[in-house]
C-alpha cells in the first residue's frame, strides 16, 4: 500500500556510462507499472535503484511519500523477485518463505501461519520440504513468488520473472501474476522485455530506451498512439509498418488521398488497421498502396501477410487463413485516421 | 553422473594409469608396508641384528607417558592451527572481497606467504618474537606481556600455532575467495531485501554456501597441521622446551632419527597412518553430509 515516485533519476557507473538519464515516474497505490524496453535500456538498473541494490547518482526516489535514497535495501519494505529466483539453496521451501519474517523478527507461529496460507495460495503446500533443486523451474518460480508475498511488502518489484519459463507457463504465470497483484493491491514494478507481457500486465505501461522514458501511460494509450517510432516499433507484434517520406515524396506505387504534416518524414500504420482492396474500388481518404506478397504466415486466427512496396517491407494482417500466396499483387488501403506521423526526429505529430 | 568412457583396446586404458599407480605404488604403498613391517621388529643401535617381536613396539609406545603427551599436543597443535587459519583466511577473504581498487594487488600479495619454505616460515616467526632479539617479542614486553616461548610451553605453542597458521592462510585464502565468487550475487541481494544485515547474511547465506570449500580446506589443513608442519616445529621449538610441542609427527624423527628406536619410531608412524586415514574418514562421513553441495 504506496506510491512510487522517481524523479529526475539518474545512474552513471564508476566508468562514467550513463545507464538511466534521468527518469521521472509516478506510481499510484496499488497500481502494476512495467517497465520494457530493449536490452541496456536501463530498465533493470532503474529497479535495482528502487529495491536499493543501486546507489542513485542523482534525482529521488520515494517510496509511500518518503525520499529513499539513503535507506538500504534491508529498510525499505520491498520484496523483489529476481529472473533466476535467487531462491536459497541450502534452505527448504518452507525456509526460504520464512527468512525474511524471521529476520524482521515475526513470532514463530504467524511465520507459520502465513508460509501455510501463501503456499496454499500458490498451490505450493506440498512442496515445503523440498529444497529448491528439487523443484521444476515452473515450481522455484512460484516459490519465489510466495517468498515475495509472505512478507506483505510495501512495493513488489519483479525482475524478468517469467523469462526462464516456457511459453506455456509463462501465459498461465502472467495471468496469475496479474490476479494475485490485483487482490493482493500491492505497488508494483515490473520488468521486461517481452513487450505482449508489457502490454498485458501494465496499469502504467512506460517505455523505456537508452536510458530514458519514450513514452508512459495505459498499455492501449500506447499501443494506439505511440510517441515515436522506436514506441510505435516496440510495442506490438508485428511491429508498426514504417514508411520513410524521402523530402515529401511518396515511395513508388503509394497514393495520398489525405494530406502530409508539414513535418513528417515517416508514416506508420498497425498491420491490422488496412483493407485489402480490389482494383475498382478507390480509397475514400488515407493511403493507397501497392505491395506484392513475399511470405505468408499462417499463425491459425490470423495471418500475416509479409509484402513488399516501394517504401520498403510491410506486413498486413488478416483475419483466418490467408487469400494470397507469395508472388500476388494487393493493393492496401489505410483509412486516414489508422495513420501516424512522425517527424525527422522519430517524433509523433499531430 | 558422467559418461563412462569406454575404450575398445583392453590394454590402454591399464596403461593410461600405470604411472599414477607406479608413483602410487612405489613412493606410498612400499614405505608404507616397510614401516608396517619394521614396526614388528626390534633392532640393536646398530642396525646389525634385528629380532621379530610381534606387537611389543606398540605395546611400548602406547604405555609411554611421554606419546600420550604427543598425542595431546598433537591434537591441541592441529585443532588450533586448523581454525585459525581457516578463519583468518576467511575473515580476510570475505574483507577481500569487498575491495574494488586494487583487488588484483592485494590478493597477490596475500598470497605470497604460501611460497615461504616451512623451515623458512617457522625462522621468521622465531627471530621475529625471539625474547631477546625479536623485534616483535620487544613489542609485547613494552605492552607488559611476559613472553618467552624458549622456557613457556604454552608461549611455544602460541608461536608454532601462529607460524603454522600464517603459513597456511594464503592457500585458504585463494579457495575462501573463490568459493566467494561462486556465491551468486543475487542471492545476497535477496537476502538483504529479506531484510538479513550484514552479518546475518553472512551466518545465514554465505557461510552455509560455502561449506563445500570449508570441509575441503578443513581435510586439507587438517593433513597440513598433522603432517607438513614438521619443518616449523623442527626450526622453531625442535619439540621444547620440554616436550610441549613435541607432535606425533615431530616425536617420530626425535625416536627414529635421534635416538636411533627404529622399530618404536615405526610403530608411531603406523598409528599415525591409521589415525589419518580414520579422521578423513571421519570427515567425509559425518560432516560432509551437512555439507549443502550447490
Amino acid at each position: 500500500m504506496a506510491t512510487v515516485d522517481l524523479k529526475d533519476v539518474r545512474k552513471v557507473y564508476a566508468g562514467g556510462v550513463e545507464a538511466v538519464k534521468g527518469v521521472s515516474i509516478a506510481i499510484p497505490d496499488k497500481a502494476l507499472c512495467v517497465l520494457v524496453g530493449p536490452s541496456g535500456c536501463g530498465k533493470s538498473t532503474l529497479l535495482r535503484m528502487i529495491a536499493g541494490l543501486e546507489t542513485i547518482s542523482s534525482g529521488e526516489v520515494s517510496i509511500d511519500g518518503k525520499v529513499v535514497n539513503t535507506v538500504g535495501p534491508t529498510e525499505r519494505d520491498i520484496a523483489m523477485v529476481f529472473q533466476n529466483y535467487a531462491l536459497y539453496p541450502h534452505m527448504k521451501v518452507y525456509d526460504n518463505m520464512a527468512y525474511g519474517l524471521r529476520n524482521r523478527g515475526t513470532p514463530k507461529d504467524e511465520i507459520d501461519r502465513r508460509v501455510r496460507d501463501t503456499a496454499k495460495t500458490l498451490e505450493l503446500a506440498h512442496l515445503l520440504d523440498r529444497r529448491p533443486r528439487e523443484l521444476s523451474g515452473g515450481q522455484r518460480q512460484r516459490v519465489a513468488m510466495g517468498r515475495a508475498i509472505v512478507r506483505n511488502p510495501k512495493v513488489f518489484l519483479f525482475d524478468e520473472p517469467l523469462s526462464n519459463l516456457d511459453a506455456k507457463l509463462r501465459g498461465q504465470m502472467r495471468v496469475e501474476i496479474k490476479n494475485l497483484q490485483r487482490s493482493l493491491g500491492v505497488t508494483s514494478v515490473y520488468v521486461t522485455h517481452d513487450q505482449l507481457e508489457a502490454m498485458t500486465l501494465a496499469d502504467v505501461l512506460v517505455v523505456m530506451n537508452g536510458g530514458l522514458v519514450e513514452q508512459a501511460g495505459a498499455p492501449l494509450d500506447i499501443y494506439e498512439k505511440p510517441a515515436s517510432t522506436f514506441v510505435a516499433s516496440f510495442i506490438g507484434a508485428p511491429p508498426m509498418n514504417l514508411i520513410a517520406l524521402a523530402g515529401n515524396a511518396l515511395p513508388e506505387g503509394t497514393k495520398l488521398v489525405s494530406p502530409v504534416p508539414p513535418s513528417a518524414a515517416t508514416l506508420g500504420f498497425r498491420p491490422e488497421d488496412v483493407e485489402l482492396a480490389d482494383a475498382a474500388h478507390d480509397a475514400a481518404d488515407g493511403m493507397d498502396l501497392e505491395a506484392q506478397v513475399e511470405a505468408v504466415e499462417p499463425v491459425g486466427a490470423e495471418s500475416f501477410l509479409y509484402s513488399a512496396t516501394g517504401g520498403g517491407r510491410i506486413v498486413v494482417r488478416v483475419p483466418g487463413r490467408a487469400i494470397a500466396q507469395p508472388g500476388d499483387r494487393l493493393r492496401v488501403l489505410v483509412p486516414a485516421d489508422k495513420l501516424h506521423w512522425f517527424d525527422q526526429a522519430g517524433k509523433r505529430v499531430g | 553422473m558422467s559418461p563412462r568412457v569406454v575404450f575398445p583396446n583392453k590394454v590402454l586404458p591399464y596403461l593410461l594409469v600405470a604411472p599414477q599407480l607406479a608413483i602410487t605404488l612405489i613412493f606410498f604403498y612400499w614405505p608404507a608396508s616397510q614401516a608396517v613391517y619394521q614396526s614388528t621388529l626390534r633392532e640393536d643401535p646398530f642396525g646389525l641384528n634385528s629380532k621379530f617381536v610381534w606387537f611389543d613396539n606398540f605395546k611400548r609406545v602406547l604405555s609411554d607417558p611421554g606419546y600420550l603427551n604427543s598425542l595431546q599436543v598433537t591434537a591441541v597443535f592441529s585443532v588450533s592451527t586448523a581454525f585459525v587459519s581457516m578463519a583468518v583466511a576467511l575473515l580476510l577473504a570475505v574483507m577481500a572481497d569487498k575491495v574494488i581498487k586494487g583487488r588484483g594487488l592485494y590478493r597477490t600479495l596475500m598470497i605470497w606467504p604460501y611460497a615461504v619454505a616451512p623451515a623458512i616460515a617457522g625462522m621468521l616467526w622465531l627471530f621475529l618474537f625471539s625474547p631477546s632479539i625479536g623485534s616483535l617479542a620487544i613489542g609485547l614486553r613494552s605492552l607488559g606481556i611476559r613472553w618467552d616461548p624458549l622456557l613457556n610451553g604454552t608461549d611455544a605453542m602460541i608461536l608454532v600455532v601462529s607460524a603454522a597458521a600464517w603459513k597456511q592462510i594464503s592457500y585458504n585464502f585463494l579457495f575462501f575467495v573463490a568459493g566467494l565468487q561462486a556465491i551468486p550475487k543475487a542471492l545476497i541481494e535477496a537476502a538483504a531485501i529479506d531484510g538479513a544485515r550484514e552479518t546475518k547474511r553472512f551466518w545465514t547465506i554465505i557461510f552455509p554456501l560455502l561449506a563445500p570449500t570449508t570441509f575441503f580446506l578443513l581435510v586439507v589443513n587438517t593433513v597440513y597441521a598433522l603432517f607438513d608442519t614438521f619443518g616449523i616445529i623442527h626450526a622453531v621449538t625442535g619439540g621444547g622446551p620440554g616436550r610441549s610441542t613435541e607432535t606425533l609427527v615431530y616425536k617420530v624423527y626425535s625416536d627414529g632419527a635421534l635416538n636411533q628406536l627404529m622399530g618404536v619410531s615405526a610403530a608411531q608412524s603406523v598409528i599415525l597412518m591409521v589415525i589419518v586415514i580414520a579422521l578423513t574418514a571421519v570427515q567425509f562421513r559425518y560432516v560432509e553430509r551437512k555439507v549443502h553441495y550447490g
